[in-house]
């Protein structure tokens, strides 16, 4: 039962192309699988692990399809016939050179596994930060995604952008994990692998993804009732686009003359103490910054379209929504409501 | 009801196996190492990460009267253990006696800076990382005290009324080397609350 | 063999009133009747905890489902995984380590029968305790009821602040005494395999299923004791003030990860191991062959049993450890690969050249080699640490620790009880239906577990009550779902054939599989004493030198 033989020798010749036209397959159709489909990279860190698990995967499916037809093998060539005659068959109490055999290849296989692994490691791990990246401190609540921007003067909530980086001239994004209450994770699989926030710690993540789009993602760590819904959503821009964004999140809220009722329904009730909205005496920090509320597409961390129906339906009770998110229902009258989605939806 | 005998020749064999309350006692001893070395381990983590309120170099003084005392009651113990195995009850009770004294004079000594600690340094459980460290390192070892001062009492109930002959001697060893474990924990405490961690 | 007339009860005992043979079970010291407990115990909680998994697969059959609220899913998953863990998947091996250890060592029973029953009842009481929780829990803002903190219970969610009222009081407590149950156990099963080994058997001529169970319990000793004192830490935080995992004190939520995880991982080898050894003497009697290897096997065993101490960040690998920990501890991990690979091949070279039986506990064990390879080698992937960064906390996650805890040790356990069964009852199961079990559950098991890898590759994080619509999880999900039918339909086969059979099945015999381990030298089942004389033994396989006097094992060894 020689391990050692043809199988082995012969296996870059068959592990090489096998590689390749795994990966080209996996990626021509990958991302019309699923938006969060880890084999549809589109930026460094998410492209090297995919490289790695390439590798990996073809090591490991060599293993299983030897070890596998071995097994298979045995299980119908050994097996009590029909006729069998009822004697015992020979026993054999083992082997030295068989069991070194089947020590030293998987220790060789792990070697190779744990260079090619420690590699990866390395590269994500000690990325050196490029002058021209784009510095974020994302803070990690119960069940929301903060965002600030602390060079560009931008705090922002639930939806985070960044400008899609040239390969030739990269421009990342580097980001800062905080937490401001219990575990969360930052995973969006196609830009990076998953980094946990976790409160008292800095923890650091990098993408620099090569294509525009909208990136989708969730919280990955089980962070009370609603971790199903702390939705992430990358929106990668291009430079031109990116910098008008930012100007316009820098800016004051806006304020208009026709909605000012809601506005001092919103600043005579409790909204302010958790909320903020530039300019104005908001300046809670508990709930997701509202400045420029009407800029991004959901609510809730994902959960609902921003509209001005989910807007006033999550107003009244949040419960209806995300059952458990931290928002209590603000028990205000329907003139009330009224009011204050219509102040809200100025708020561009 | 058969059972199928498997008795090979009538030469004798040689089979003497480990005693078994020796075996459980270390095993046992095994386990609670674990426990400690986790709360070791949070101490020494720990050290220097109070964000507020009275550091080890503080408040803490060096309990080296009551530290002689325990360590001292592993020799009583040995000398106990040993008087009983030469068939000597008297000195048997004489420095078993002793040990419970000794033991008794740790906890009181742990009590008494305990209670300087609380009402004079203001340092509880709940004052910081250095007061959460502490009290339960050495509130643990304090608790295994205990446990071991209740078996050491029974025990000398048990001799007071006659009921501790020599063939116990197996017992009291089995029941000395948790005794003993008590004090090497002990050890391991002190050097890393009082010497390291100050 | 003659066929022995069956002893389940006496005409004597049979004709004491119920009330006085159910005490006789209850103050029983005897490590026959509190494995059976065990077992029994198991099985009980196994049911239970397989409804919680049947709920959540239910509300995840599509997505936005309001089968559940969110609030019970979180609870179901805390109480399915802490359940099968604790109070399902330890004590049933506990349960079979304590019924055929001291058989198999040819002593009279374990070194500390009334530690044994004081921690057979500790594991009892545990379980009470964690499902009180449902009625007993409602603290002080009448928040709480069963916990929903995760098996693991990550620091800061289990702080009074996020988690009110008592739920992670009774996750904790139960836990913590159940723990010290396990530790009594542990400690008896060492003793008694050092200490009450029958004339003639080294530790080199002892089966396998002793060393195995050996090591588990060593580890046991080593492993319980981290879970302990964190847990005592959490509750000096939820009830003085204390500020172990309190991170606006300055605590660390990562010092949980690291004690929890230096429990848990062992925690997996504590389980697996107690599997592995029912293979061991499984393969080799129904292929008719000596174990391979079997001093390899041994020093395996003990080298993962070493190694898997050294292991454990690697579920941490997402935590933001230094480059220089990930990459040690994916040494460390991918070396653990090593030895268990080992065993796998063993095994296999066990059955080769052998005649194969494919009765129903030989089918489990064959099953139990090609899926345990599968989770050995998704098991490979996760420890390649950046590919953990993608797969970590996800349901790829949840399928691989399924595949080795369902694929691997369930199916082994299977085989077990089809192969122990007769000896512990003196009766034989139906094979028919012991096969429409297999061959049922491989369906199911399949169905579930192989389809639940893909919705980890496309993104799906674990713990989520619901998901969004467009992530292209929903058919995996649904099929996933179908498999959990199939397999809640396949265990109620299983254990009708068994309770059926215990009643009515026909005489066993002392030895109906021609086996070679002492356990198959007793009536079936064995009288209260086990051995009417101490046995001597001169080799591993003592009953095979009896029946080839000609080619005893002896003179190979």
């Amino acid at each position: 039962m020689a391990m050692n033989n043809s199988y082995t020798r012969g296996a870059p010749k068959v592990i090489i192309p096998l590689s390749l036209s795994m990966t080209a397959f996996a990626q021509a159709g990958a991302h019309s699988l699923s938006p969060t489909n880890i084999f549809a990279p589109v930026s460094t860190p998410a492209d090297m692990i995919f490289g790695l698990s390439v590798f990996v995967l073809a090591v490991t499916a060599t293993i299983f399809v030897v070890v596998f037809s071995l097994l298979l093998y045995a299980v119908v060539r050994f097996r009590k016939r029909a006729d069998d005659d009822g004697r015992e068959p020979a026993q054999v109490y083992g082997s030295d050179q068989v069991e070194l055999a089947w020590t030293v290849i998987p220790i060789l296989i792990v070697v190779a596994l744990f260079m090619a692994t420690a590699r990866v490691i390395g590269a994500v791990q000690k990325a050196a930060q490029p002058p021209s990246a784009i510095e974020v401190v994302a803070i990690g609540h119960q069940f929301w995604w903060e965002y600030r921007y602390p060079a560009l003067h931008v705090v922002t909530a639930n939806e985070l952008h960044v400008p899609v980086s040239d390969r030739a001239h990269p421009t990342p994004t580097f980001i800062k994990l905080l937490s401001a209450d219990t575990d969360h994770s930052f995973w969006i699989p196609r830009l990076a692998g998953k980094t946990d926030l976790i409160p008292n710690r800095v923890n650091h993540t990098w993408i620099d993804p090569h294509e525009t789009g909208l990136y989708l993602g969730q919280c990955a760590q089980y962070c009370g009732t609603q971790h199903a819904k702390m939705l992430l959503r990358v929106y990668v821009q291009s430079r031109d686009e990116f910098d008008r964004w930012i100007r316009q999140q820098s800016q004051v809220a806006h304020v208009g003359d026709t909605a000012s009722d809601g506005q001092r329904i919103f600043e005579t009730t409790a909204c302010i103490n958790c909320h903020a909205i530039a300019g104005t005496v908001a300046d809670g920090q508990f709930g997701p910054d509202l400045s420029h509320l009407m800029s991004r597409e959901t609510i809730a961390a994902g959960a609902a379209p921003n509209t001005p129906e989910n807007l006033k339906r999550w107003i009244r009770n949040p419960d209806a929504i995300k059952p458990g998110s931290r928002m209590p229902a603000m028990e205000l009258s329907e003139r009330e409501l009224d009011a204050v989605t219509a102040y809200l939806t100025t708020l561009l | 009801m058969n059972a199928t005998p498997i008795m090979m020749s009538d030469r004798q064999l040689e089979w003497e196996l480990p005693s078994r309350g020796h075996v459980a006692m270390f095993a046992l001893i095994a386990a609670e190492a674990a426990i400690f070395a986790i709360f070791v381990v949070a101490y020494i983590f720990y050290l220097g990460k109070s964000l507020t309120g009275p550091m080890p170099k503080d408040v803490l003084a060096v309990p080296i009267f009551y530290t002689i005392c325990l360590l001292s009651s592993s020799v009583t113990i040995h000398l106990a253990a040993h008087a009983l195995r030469r068939g000597n009850i008297a000195y048997f009770r004489a420095w078993w006696f002793g040990t419970i004294v000794l033991g008794a004079a740790f906890l009181y000594g742990t009590a008494h800076e305990w209670h300087r600690l609380i009402y004079q340094e203001g340092l509880t459980i709940s004052t910081n990382l250095f007061g959460t460290t502490y009290y339960s390192l050495v509130g643990l070892h304090g608790l295994h005290v205990i446990v071991g001062l209740i078996c050491l009492s029974t025990v000398m109930a048990f001799a007071l009324s006659g009921d501790i002959q020599q063939q116990h001697t197996y017992r009291i060893d089995v029941l000395s080397l948790y005794w003993h474990f008590v004090d090497v924990v002990w050890i391991v405490v002190f050097t890393v609350v009082y010497i390291i961690g100050r | 063999m003659a066929i022995d007339s069956i002893v389940l009860l006496t005409p004597e005992e049979a004709s004491r009133p119920l009330v006085d043979r159910l005490h006789a079970w209850v103050a029983t010291v005897d490590h026959k009747r509190l494995g059976i407990l065990y077992i029994l115990f198991a099985l009980f909680f196994f049911v239970i905890g397989g409804i919680e998994a049947t709920i959540m697969r239910i509300q995840l059959i599509r997505p936005q489902n309001h089968f559940v609220s969110p609030e019970v899913f979180n609870r179901m998953f805390t109480m399915h995984g802490t359940t099968m863990i604790f109070f399902v998947a330890m004590p049933v091996m506990f349960g079979f380590a304590n019924y055929l250890v001291p058989l198999m060592i040819g002593a009279r029973d374990m070194a500390f029968p009334r530690l044994n029953a004081f921690s057979f009842w500790l594991s009892a009481l545990g379980g009470i305790l964690l499902y009180f929780s449902l009625v007993g829990a409602n603290g002080l803002y009448g928040a709480g009821n069963a916990p929903d903190v995760g098996w693991f219970a990550y620091a800061p969610l289990t702080a009074q602040t996020f988690s009110r009222g008592h739920s992670t009081d009774f996750w904790t407590l139960a836990v913590l005494v159940s723990g010290f149950g396990s530790i009594g156990t542990a400690i008896n099963i060492l003793t008694t395999i050092l200490c009450l080994r029958c004339p003639g058997m080294k530790l080199g001529k002892m089966p396998l299923f002793a060393w195995l169970n050996l090591v588990m319990a060593a580890l046991v000793l080593i492993a319980i004791g981290p879970l302990t004192a964190a847990q005592i830490m959490l509750t000096l935080d939820r009830y003085l003030g204390a500020h172990f995992f309190d991170t606006q004190a300055g605590g660390s939520a990562v010092i949980w990860m690291h004690f929890f995880w230096i429990f848990g991982h062992p925690e997996v080898y504590i389980l697996v191991i107690p599997a592995f050894a029912f293979v061991s003497e499984i393969i080799p009697v129904f292929s008719r062959k000596a174990m391979f290897g079997y001093p390899i096997m041994v020093a395996a065993t003990v080298a993962i049993g070493f190694l898997s101490t050294a292991v454990w960040a690697h579920h941490m690998f997402t935590a933001g450890l230094s480059s220089n920990a990930n990459t040690f501890f994916v040494l460390s991990t991918m070396a653990i690969g090593v030895p268990t690979g080992i065993k796998i091949f063993n095994w296999l070279a066990t059955m080769w050249g052998g005649k194969i039986h494919f009765q129903t506990p030989m089918l489990f064990c064959i099953a139990f080699l090609f899926q345990f390879l599968i989770a050995g080698l998704t098991g490979i992937m996760l420890s390649a640490a950046p590919f953990d960064w993608q797969l970590g906390n996800s349901y790829f996650v949840v399928a691989h620790f399924h595949y080795v805890i369902v694929g691997g040790i369930l199916f082994a356990l299977f085989g077990a009880f089809y192969y122990w069964f007769p000896k512990m009852t003196g009766r034989m199961y139906s094979e028919t239906v012991g096969k429409l079990h297999f061959w049922l559950f491989v369906l199911g098991f399949h169905l579930t577990f192989d389809f639940m890898h893909i919705p980890g590759l496309l993104g799906m994080p674990r713990r989520i009550y619901t998901y969004e619509l467009g992530r292209g999880w929903d058919t995996w999900n649904l099929i996933v779902t179908i498999g959990a039918f199939f397999q809640a339909l396949s265990i109620l086969t299983f254990i009708g054939n068994l309770l059926w059979h215990t009643f009515k099945g026909k005489a066993a015999g002392s030895d109906p599989w021609d086996a070679w381990t002492l356990e198959w030298t007793t009536s079936s089942p064995p009288p209260a004493y086990n051995f009417a004389a101490i046995p001597t033994v001169r080799s591993r396989r003592p009953l095979w030198d009896l029946k080839h006097p000609d080619d005893p094992d002896w003179k190979y060894e």
